[in-house]
């Protein structure tokens, strides 16, 4: 151990004692970042009506209002609906726009990749109260073919993004090859390109489903009416009381997460991963 | 060459509407940013301009000068986004460097650490703060357990607490592209420079450190801007004493119905923003920004 403590640990000679501070912190930071969230799920298994840890009775209370609950369910439901077809809509648009962004050559591409950025840039309450106005005239408010487009729209740059850089590494003399063999672009692109940028596209619509899952601002001023979101639920039930049915809901959320985590790495296991 | 001119003409039309052809393939996307975000952010642009009264008018601008409450709202949201970004890189750097120097199969596993708030919800990660932070909450039990503080300390709806819960939402933000910007620096660099005598603070200051301006960078000017429109968390955390622009915008809305006023707060928010960005990207180039991670 004194040994190890007295070794060099880069190549700038420092040894390992030296740094200790550095490893200290270092693990520090890393449980901090991981472990706050976790404590939701212990409590989240709390008989009392408090907020307490280590609960002192364990009882399955607050999941059982949950699942009993008819506006917590109808809004599981809006937000899940709306979640699965953000990830269809935002997917193939995004993979598309980033594809067409990197094969062709024009000037215009700058262009179009800023503004297909911008809506991470922009203020998100500012897109919320632009849509809020615009779906007013277009008739969509409330409804879920508004609710998914907004959402498509904030998972559009991270699809692009995350494809985009998918793409530079990727070799597209491959593609070329394909193509001067006889195959049509699509055909080339389909079967030669996607398979080998799978773990990107799979990321990416991962990334639009938690984006619109977990969206807060925008399905507060577009989805309210009779289908108001789970997180504008949520946000409302925060703001007022420590309600435990949060708990309980963010433990299954965390167990979602968990499960598209899982997902991400199973099907997009690949060595060119972005 | 064996092509004819005429042939050629035509294979540079080809090429032509080749590039058109694939360029239109991001079409949708564009049609898309462009209805839902673009034109109803214009149309704010001008319904900011109008008066009470129906009228154009500078009111709501003026209204933002006159008033000390906006100016204080203005600063607060500075404040804040520069505090979270300087904890953000205290904090990040030094666990960034950590990952950078450990082996490849254990740097991953600590990107997970780093991934797993990430792509947890933001609400969620909220929620645990609210709730570790509150009065009768974990951290002041422990404190209290522990002798550290007597009385419950308040961490909660406070600046304190917007500020806890940001930097933890932020932080992934900078670590990822720093962390990148870090594995690209070729180690050599150091090696020649503790050959040549420079002690190891000395090698990572003048060699290291310089090296990773790129990444950390990209990775603060990310971590601010996003700070500077940030809603939910400063929204529960703050719990209404730190008062954020973006708050003010919706309380604009749902409490008065001025949109009028909203807008303008808005325009100054998003035109304050795109400043940042385009100071920002003299020195950095932008893609650099959201390239750096995962």
């Amino acid at each position: 151990m004194f040994k190890w403590l007295k070794s060099p640990a880069s190549e700038t000679q420092i040894t390992h004692g030296q740094r200790m501070w550095l490893y200290v912190t270092s693990v520090i930071t890393m449980m901090l970042l991981v472990l706050p969230t976790f404590i939701v799920i212990p409590m989240s298994f709390s008989d009392s009506q408090y907020l307490e840890f280590p609960p002192e009775t364990w009882s399955l209370r607050w999941y059982r209002h949950y699942f009993g609950s008819p506006e917590w369910m109808q809004a599981t439901y809006t937000s899940i609906k709306a979640a699965i077809l953000t990830m269809l809509v935002a997917t193939p648009i995004g993979v598309l726009a980033a594809y067409g962004l990197h094969a062709t050559k024009l000037p215009y591409i700058r262009v179009a990749f800023v503004l297909l950025i911008t809506p991470m840039m922009v203020p998100v309450v500012l897109i919320a109260i632009g849509a809020f106005y615009a779906y007013v005239r277009l008739q969509l408010l409330y409804t879920m073919t508004g609710l998914v487009l907004a959402h498509s729209l904030l998972a559009i740059p991270l699809v692009v993004i995350v494809t985009g850089s998918a793409l530079k590494s990727y070799d597209m003399n491959q593609e070329n090859a394909a193509r001067s063999l006889g195959a049509p672009r699509w055909k080339a692109f389909l079967t030669i390109t996607l398979p080998q940028i799978r773990f990107a596209v799979v990321t990416s619509a991962l990334l639009s489903f938690l984006t619109s899952f977990d969206e807060v601002v925008i399905a507060m001023f577009i989805s309210g009416g009779d289908n108001p979101t789970l997180t504008r639920n949520m946000f409302n039930a925060l703001r007022d009381q420590i309600d435990p049915t949060i708990a309980s809901i963010s433990t299954l959320m965390i167990g979602l997460t968990t499960l598209m985590m899982a997902l991400a790495v199973i099907f997009g296991r690949n060595k060119n991963s972005a | 060459m064996a092509v004819t001119d005429i042939n050629a003409g035509g294979l540079r039309q080809d090429e032509r509407m080749e590039r058109w052809r694939l360029f239109g393939l991001s079409s949708p996307a564009l049609v898309l940013v462009m209805v839902i975000l673009v034109i109803p952010v214009g149309w704010l642009f001008y319904v900011s301009f109008i008066g009470a009264d129906g009228t154009f008018s500078m009111e709501n601008y003026e209204r933002m000068v006159k008033r000390k409450s906006y100016a204080r709202i203005f600063q607060t949201t500075f404040e804040v986004s520069l505090l979270t970004t300087g904890l953000c890189i205290l904090i990040g750097y030094p666990l960034a460097y950590f990952m950078s120097q450990l082996p490849m199969k254990w740097a991953n596993l600590c990107l997970i650490a780093v991934l797993l708030p990430f792509w947890t919800s933001l609400l969620v990660r909220t929620y645990a703060w609210l709730v570790l932070l509150q009065r009768q909450g974990l951290i002041n039990e422990w404190g209290m357990g522990l002798g550290l503080w007597e009385e419950p300390i308040k961490m909660v709806h406070n600046l304190n607490g917007t500020l806890i819960g940001m930097v933890h939402i932020m932080l992934p933000f900078l670590i990822l592209p720093v962390y990148g910007a870090m594995r690209a620096i070729d180690r050599d660099y150091l090696k020649a420079a503790s050959n040549l005598g420079a002690s190891p603070a000395r090698a990572f200051w003048t060699v290291f450190f310089p090296l990773s301006t790129p990444g950390l960078f990209a990775g603060s000017l990310m971590v601010f801007i996003l700070c500077l429109g940030f809603f939910v968390t400063p929204a529960v955390l703050g719990g209404g004493t730190v008062i954020l622009v973006s708050m003010k915008i919706v309380s604009n809305i749902e409490l008065f119905v001025n949109w009028g006023a909203a807008s303008a707060l808005g325009v100054v928010l998003l035109v304050l923003t795109m400043a940042v960005l385009w100071v920002a990207s003299r020195f950095v180039r932008l893609e650099q920004m959201t390239g750096g991670g995962h």
